[in-house]
């Protein structure tokens, strides 16, 4: 195929097509239930009838089995960095300072880990196994969303040994 | 294609205007736990499990992958998920089933319409350099397949509401249908237009559901039900997405897979006979249109379901069809039936599938 | 949030800019568009509006670009009463499928008739262009379509 002369103007070689969608989203009931807790200070996971498994944040459903997570578990408010990493990377709005930690928090009671911020502590001393807790934000502040958290910090307990934590990598 | 595969489980859940307490995951989960239960089955069955649904109807990426809580996906599963109607997750379900390989799969679908604006979402699907940037909404698009219709002298404003007075009334039948009663095609008539010719009864209802199917190969279907819904054929054609390029009127790729399902001998044959067929028109004249390229003769029982026109929830209403029509085949009451689903504007695509009573013979199915 | 059922609903936008590069097919009918022209592509004996990189049926490479319209005819339309959101026009209007002079495919706008009696299958429509200043090689270049004058009828 060839194209035509186009005399006189240069030529389109892109077009922009904004796309605007509007949704109302519904969390469902068991989002509801966590974010409910959040926004009372708690975490509230969900156990599995068929394996005992305890989840957080809880979507319904036992991921492994398929069936629906029926009783409501309150969680610890403290529990162990399963693993973790050293953000050195800047993001648009960031507000925290460099380096920053992100880590995977096995809140006690719960079988899945939960993602937070470590803070409190030197970038270089945060380790798998350290005991740590959730700060939250001043009572008044607290929203049925996860801004509620604001990180976590040691607990000054000792560190849990790699075994008890392994199989929750 | 070696073995013969049957529909042997279908469920679904009730279809609403608008399911907002239960998110996707726990609005799935019932549907797909009773399409176990019926057979006595559980997902450490399955094959493969295979899903149809939409990231646009739920506002977020991969949103399919959260939906497999509903299956349970540890130990790891062979899955696959379509951006489609679950009509077309079952076609690559039935695919494999037919290699052999396998012998049980798990299909679903689900969608929720109503955290969106359809027609905004909708006008997506179209050609995203001339067309979506007008965004014109699906029935906008679908009134000038209707007005084709008219001006060509083959249906009237008048025969669209016998096809939605028929179908409301059919669906009294239907607990899960949305849409439903006697109505009369004058009360009909007597509404205003939402964008002319097609008034509000002639569209489809905006609906939220799920189904699930399970289907299952030669010698398993018949150990888990008495009467399999087998799949004597299936064929999906699509026609080009220049909507201006197109004969709006006919489905030359409706017509061209019930060839290739084996119900029509070839494209020029007359008609076509089978006991029941579930048609996926979500636009009343859309069944004129599908009537006509498959050569329905009026001894068919068309949509006894209530078809589209009942329920219509997005990326499940073709696997519906499926569904409706199998479950006519499983519990006796038909012999031989068809189910069509369809995807993009005006009848774009088409995917026709044959189900019979009678277990294909050596060598499978037509597809 | 919540509506006492202890369900939390809220809303969410999806919004993206979507620059898209559309090749020399397609921009070459942005750049006629821009320019006040409407072009459509030779391809197996027809003339496809708006022009495709292969042909809709055989899936053969379309060929060269020439020039189509202003006018042409109706071949299909529905009238809006309630315009949505972004639509080409915020009063009411028909959506049409517009089979312009020269070409074999029908192109999809909006008609600005008026009224919905003003409106039939196989009436001439011509297109109108927005001022040059506003034109940025866009489908939306042209504004709609709007009735031929009488005269103008074949």
């Amino acid at each position: 195929m060839t194209a035509p002369e186009v005399s006189g103007e240069e030529s389109v070689t892109t077009i922009v097509t904004p796309i605007h969608l509007d949704y109302r989203y519904t969390a469902g009931l068991a989002q509801s239930r966590f974010l409910t807790g959040i926004s009372e200070g708690r975490f509230l996971g969900q156990r599995c009838p068929r394996c005992n498994k305890v989840y957080v944040p809880p979507r319904g459903s036992c991921p492994t089995d398929g069936v629906a997570t029926t009783d409501e578990v309150e969680l610890a408010n403290k529990g162990t960095v399963t693993t973790y990493c050293v953000v050195n990377v800047p993001f648009a709005g960031q507000s925290i300072e460099l380096p920053y930690i992100c880590a995977q928090v096995l809140l006690d009671g719960a079988d899945i880990a939960f993602m937070g911020l470590v803070q409190e502590i030197p970038a270089d001393q945060v380790r798998m196994g350290l005991r740590v807790e959730a700060v939250w934000v001043d009572p008044s502040e607290l929203a049925p969303n996860l801004a509620s958290v604001k990180y976590f910090r040691p607990t000054g307990e000792p560190d849990v040994p790699y075994e008890s934590f392994s199989q929750y990598l | 294609m070696t073995n013969p595969v049957a529909v042997v489980s279908f469920a679904q859940m009730r279809n609403v205007r608008r399911e907002d307490h239960r998110n996707e995951v726990e609005m799935l989960l019932p549907v797909v736990s009773e399409a176990f239960a019926n057979v006595g089955l559980t997902k450490n069955d399955m094959g493969f499990v295979c899903s149809g649904s939409s990231d646009y109807l739920v506002g977020a990426p991969f949103s399919f992958v959260m939906a497999l809580d509903a299956v349970g996906a540890w130990p790891p599963l062979r899955e696959s998920h379509v951006e489609m109607d679950g009509a077309f997750a079952l076609y690559e379900a039935w695919t494999l089933l037919c290699e052999g390989e396998i012998d049980t799969a798990l299909v679903y679908a689900f969608g929720r319409s109503s955290p969106s604006d359809l027609s905004r979402v909708l006008a997506l699907q179209l050609d995203p350099y001339y067309m979506a940037p007008l965004w014109p909404d699906p029935v906008a698009i679908a009134a000038l397949q209707a007005r084709a219709l008219i001006d060509e002298g083959r249906a009237t404003e008048a025969d669209f509401a016998e096809v939605a007075a028929r179908s409301r009334r059919a669906a009294k039948n239907n607990p899960n249908a949305q849409v439903s009663g006697d109505f009369s095609p004058e009360t009909l008539l007597s509404e205003d237009y939402v964008v002319s010719p097609l008034r509000r009864h002639t569209l489809p209802p905006i609906s939220d559901g799920a189904a699930a199917i399970i289907l299952a190969a030669g010698d398993r279907a018949t150990e888990l039900v008495e009467r399999p819904a087998w799949i004597s054929g299936l064929d999906h054609r699509i026609e080009t997405h220049a909507l201006g390029a197109r004969n709006l009127t006919k489905s030359p790729s409706t017509k061209r897979a019930a060839v290739g399902a084996g119900l029509l001998p070839d494209e020029a044959a007359p008609s076509l006979e089978v006991d029941v067929a579930e048609l996926h028109a979500p636009f009343a004249h859309q069944e004129l249109i599908l009537r006509d390229a498959l050569g329905l003769t009026d001894s068919v029982d068309v949509n006894p379901s209530g078809g589209a026109l009942a329920a219509n929830a997005f990326m499940v209403a073709g696997l519906t069809r499926i569904g409706e029509a199998a479950s006519r085949v499983m519990d006796g009451s038909a012999r031989t039936a068809l189910a069509h689903a369809t995807s993009g504007p005006c009848l774009q695509q088409n995917l026709v599938c044959a189900l019979s009573a009678e277990r294909p013979g050596a060598g499978g199915a037509r597809g | 949030m919540s509506e006492d059922d202890g369900v939390l609903r809220a809303p969410h936008v999806l919004e993206y800019e979507y620059k898209r590069s559309v090749g020399p097919v397609i921009g070459a009918f942005m750049t006629g568009l821009k320019e006040g022209r409407i072009l459509g592509v030779v391809s197996s004996g027809k003339v496809v509006v708006p022009p495709t990189e292969y042909d809709p049926e055989s899936g053969a490479d379309t060929g060269e670009l020439v020039e189509v319209g202003p006018g042409g005819v109706v071949t299909t339309w529905a009238w809006v009463t309630d315009p949505l959101r972004d639509q080409p026009l915020d009063h009411p209007f028909a959506w049409a499928l517009v089979l312009l002079d020269g070409a074999t495919t029908g192109l999809l706008h909006a008609v600005d008739a008026g009224s919905a009696d003003a409106m039939s299958t196989g009436m001439r429509v011509t297109a109108r262009f927005r001022q040059l200043s506003e034109r940025q090689g866009h489908i939306r270049d042209i504004e709609c379509f709007t009735p031929e004058p009488a005269g103008n009828a074949q």
